[in-house]
């Protein structure tokens, strides 16, 4: 059944994703492998819309995902089933409160968690950039045998990286840097 | 207005404006909930945040939660939650809809291959962002660099290599504390454990009242 399997594997997904909704993303390159419900492409266009939506970027992929895997009920699911977790830790965590951030445990927990998190965000946005900035040509062993560059793909990714760098525009919203990515893809014809 | 219908307009009101992760939240949430309804304090939401961050689950849901159930125990907590998930999944699913007819026009191939390039910038820029508080010394930089490898590489599940390290992180504290307690010697014996035993202690009570 489709909608308990979405329930099911987004509870997970917000169970184990710590930190932002960028966490998520490793979480689901691994969903989309195991369920072949979305590709890597398909995917990095999830996170492209989830990012240039309102509301919290984990959230939108699940509405996405499960829209996509099973309509409209299944983007309720998905969502749904994301946020559970969350409701019931927090609920346990609330009763229990204030110290629960200064406990020495944790605390060597979450030591641990951060850079585990960081290096699977890290690994996930590797996968992207070969993704979009190379098209490798599977030779007969494990070496490729042509890899081509998309020029105009770093060309707009370096720009990206200038302006979201310099002082005098790092602070606009990164929905402008999509909008015009977007354009530059459509002039550009990338 | 009713307390429930309020906390669910505020937060789905907070859920509009709040573009990309969590972290876009704060602010947001500072206008609305500290300075327009006075549910929190700036101090109180810095703590909501912090436990947010460090809980499983997303961090706008996990903070939405968090000042529900303050203020109305767990149905304001789900109330909040429902609030600042339901224009997500309105709005979403409109597009998802109206995307699936237009994805194979080529102008919206070439906007997407556009984004796509510049997806990867903003990955790459939280990324950077995360290393100020997640890679602070030189375990947490082996501790990254083998789950990057890792995943990569091996394609080991992601699910393992979190509960792995967290683990890891529990073990390293240990170890550190069993070398700290070697150097002291005999001045500070019960210093490490005194301080251990603390905290939880602390919020058994916190728990009882």
């Amino acid at each position: 059944m489709i909608y308990l399997q979405l329930f099911i594997e987004f509870f997970v997904v917000g169970l184990l994703s710590v930190g932002g909704g960028l966490a998520t993303i490793p979480f689901l390159t691994d969903m989309g492998q195991r369920t072949g419900w979305f590709t890597l492409d398909q995917l990095t266009n999830m996170i492209a819309i989830s990012e240039s939506t309102p509301g919290p970027l984990g959230v939108n992929m699940a509405s996405y995902v499960g829209y996509e895997t099973a309509g409209i009920f299944g983007g309720a699911v998905a969502t749904v089933g994301l946020i559970s977790p969350s409701i019931l830790v927090i609920l346990i965590v609330a009763a229990i409160l204030v110290k629960f951030r200064d406990n020495k445990h944790v605390k060597a927990v979450f030591y641990g968690l951060r850079p585990a998190s960081m290096g699977l965000i890290a690994a996930a946005g590797w996968s992207v950039i070969c993704l979009t900035f190379f098209t490798v040509t599977q030779g007969a062993g494990i070496l490729p045998e042509h890899i081509a560059f998309s020029w105009k793909c770093i060309a707009v990714a370096a720009a990206v990286f200038f302006f979201t760098h310099w002082s005098k525009t790092q602070k606009a919203h990164p929905v402008l840097w999509i909008a015009l990515s977007a354009v530059a893809g459509i002039v550009f014809e990338m | 207005m009713h307390i429930y219908l309020d906390l669910f307009l505020t937060f789905a009101k907070v859920g509009i404006c709040t573009f990309g992760g969590g972290y876009a939240m704060l602010p947001i949430l500072q206008r609305e909930v500290v300075e327009g309804k006075h549910w929190a304090t700036d101090e109180e939401l810095n703590d909501y945040f912090a436990i947010g961050q460090c809980t499983p689950g997303i961090i706008a849901v996990n903070t939405a939660t968090f000042i529900g159930c303050r203020l109305k125990k767990a149905p304001g907590g789900i109330i909040a939650t429902l609030g600042v998930v339901f224009p997500s999944i309105v709005i979403v699913t409109v597009i998802a809809a109206c995307l699936s007819n237009f994805q194979d026009v080529e102008a919206v191939q070439h906007a997407f291959a556009g984004i796509r390039a510049c997806v990867c910038i903003l990955i790459v820029n939280a990324v950077l962002k995360l290393r100020k508080s997640s890679v602070i010394d030189l375990p947490t930089a082996i501790l990254f660099t083998l789950v990057f490898v890792a995943s990569i590489v091996f394609g080991l599940s992601p699910a393992l290599l979190v509960v792995v390290c967290g683990l890891i992180g529990l073990g390293l504290s240990r170890f550190k504390k069993a070398q700290h307690g070697d150097a002291n010697a005999e001045d500070t014996p019960a210093d490490g454990d005194a301080n251990a035993e603390d905290t939880p202690t602390d919020g058994d009570a916190e728990a009882r009242r």
